[in-house]
């Protein structure tokens, strides 16, 4: 099953590709805002809320939506559970694109992006939580680079260099586990910085545990939700083990996530009682606090438990679904929403159109490689060539 | 911090006191948590 002859057949003028032309057009026209007029002409940042809806969504919750990489690698190279291989190349590619967008949108959002390098060449900085955030993430997006290149190397008839990299699989899923850890925690590390400026109720000295955990369950929810979409568009490129064994990942991954969710609301329960906080839950905070802990983590955590236990498949799906919803609306909860919380109305962060606009555009970016990748290199089915060295 | 405190003493006193009863029914909970998960699958072998 080597680039199926439909792959290219597709008409150029689709509903999709008149949207997502839109949307370049409209991403583009702000880029040229941004990039000629600085950060004031696009976004509503100020010198109270230096961190607006790029870093809150493309950075937070890019690299925790990303973390299905790192999950799945775990699973099937470190603790052998094979059953589970037709989903890691989705995985390893959805993770490799996830935190190729990261570091785009890091570009629009840093003031003086061409400096970017600056603090691994010039001045490096490791005594700083955000040092060790920036060099994980170059370097765990190098380590995805290498785990995707064999699916590109297929496709390209490269048999030597490919050879060389499926060598190094498990060194290279080791060293991403490792730097997946450290920097996942370490953005909720960069919170611990600003307690008076986090609601008490988000903020905890064990903000770093609570980002790892979650990431997990990301991860996990992320694979779920990405093979449902992709069994609707491109279930022509999925091959018999695939598609064979996707019910099986549905499963596996929906009891896994039902673990770590119900493990992430004890620590968050923890982490309240620690700061002896109950009294804030009766408050307007409180009560959001409450959505987000009994909507989108206890609430996804009986489902998955539901799910896994009847064997309902759906059910696991559409609880992936609003799984990552929960974490989306995390992220933004502790860097926009409850983030300097207790400022008057008129001095609190509202993201400008364009800075929305612009994280609509890097999503269709995403969603557009995605789409040129799965329908030309083997993703979701072993290349006929090379099925002897998967 | 509640009102009721004093000292650093007695609000880790009682932070960690109501932790370790949280840690405690977790762990009672999780038991269920696990039967229940599981359960169908025994009932299946």
């Amino acid at each position: 099953m080597s680039e199926p002859a439909s792959a290219f057949e597709r008409p150029l003028l689709s509903p999709f590709n008149v949207v997502a032309g839109i949307i370049v057009l409209v991403g583009l026209w702000i880029t040229y805002l941004r990039f000629t007029g600085g950060l004031g002409a696009v976004t509503n940042l100020d010198q109270n809320n230096a961190w607006g809806f790029w870093i809150g969504f493309d950075l937070l919750c890019g690299v925790a939506l990303a973390a299905g990489g790192y999950t799945t690698a775990a699973a099937v190279e470190i603790f052998g559970m094979k059953k589970f291989h037709a989903a890691l190349r989705p995985a390893l590619l959805t993770g490799f694109l996830g935190y190729s967008l990261v570091v785009i949108a890091l570009t629009y959002d840093v003031g003086r992006p061409w400096r970017l390098p600056y603090p691994f060449v010039l001045s490096p900085g490791p005594t700083s939580v955000l040092f060790e955030v920036g060099a994980c993430v170059l370097l765990y997006l190098i380590v995805l680079f290498l785990e995707f290149s064999p699916m590109a190397l297929e496709w390209l008839g490269e048999r030597r260099l490919r050879r060389i990299l499926v060598r190094l699989t498990l060194l290279l899923t080791i060293f991403g586990i490792t730097l997946s850890t450290l920097h996942q925690s370490s953005l909720g590390a960069l919170f611990l910085i600003a307690p008076s400026k986090l609601h008490p109720l988000w903020y905890s000295s064990y903000l770093p545990v609570f980002f790892f955990v979650s990431s997990v369950a990301a991860g996990l929810s992320m694979v779920i939700f990405e093979g449902t979409l992709a069994r609707r568009s491109f279930s022509d490129k999925m091959d018999d083990e695939h598609k064979g064994t996707a019910d099986a990942v549905v499963l596996g991954f929906g009891k896994a996530a039902a673990f770590v969710l119900a493990a992430y609301f004890a620590i968050k329960v923890f982490g309240v009682a620690l700061d002896d906080n109950w009294g804030l839950l009766g408050t307007g905070y409180g009560l959001w606090f409450l959505v987000e802990m009994i909507g989108f983590v206890l609430l996804p955590c009986f489902l998955y438990l539901v799910g896994t236990r009847d064997r309902n498949v759906k059910l696991i799906r559409w609880t992936a679904f609003l799984t990552v919803l929960g974490i989306v609306l995390n992220r933004l909860n502790i860097c926009l929403i409850c983030f300097n919380w207790q400022l008057p109305a008129q001095d609190r962060y509202v993201p400008h159109w364009m800075e929305i606009g612009l994280s609509v555009f890097v999503v269709t970016l995403g969603v557009v490689a995605y789409r040129f990748i799965v329908t030309r290199m083997p993703v979701f089915y072993e290349h006929p060539d090379f099925s002897e060295g998967h | 911090m509640s009102e009721g405190f004093h000292s650093l003493q007695e609000f880790l006193h009682h932070t960690k006191g109501v932790l370790y009863l949280l840690s405690v029914a977790y762990l009672i909970g999780f038991v269920f948590f696990w039967r229940y998960l599981h359960d169908r699958e025994r009932e299946d072998d």
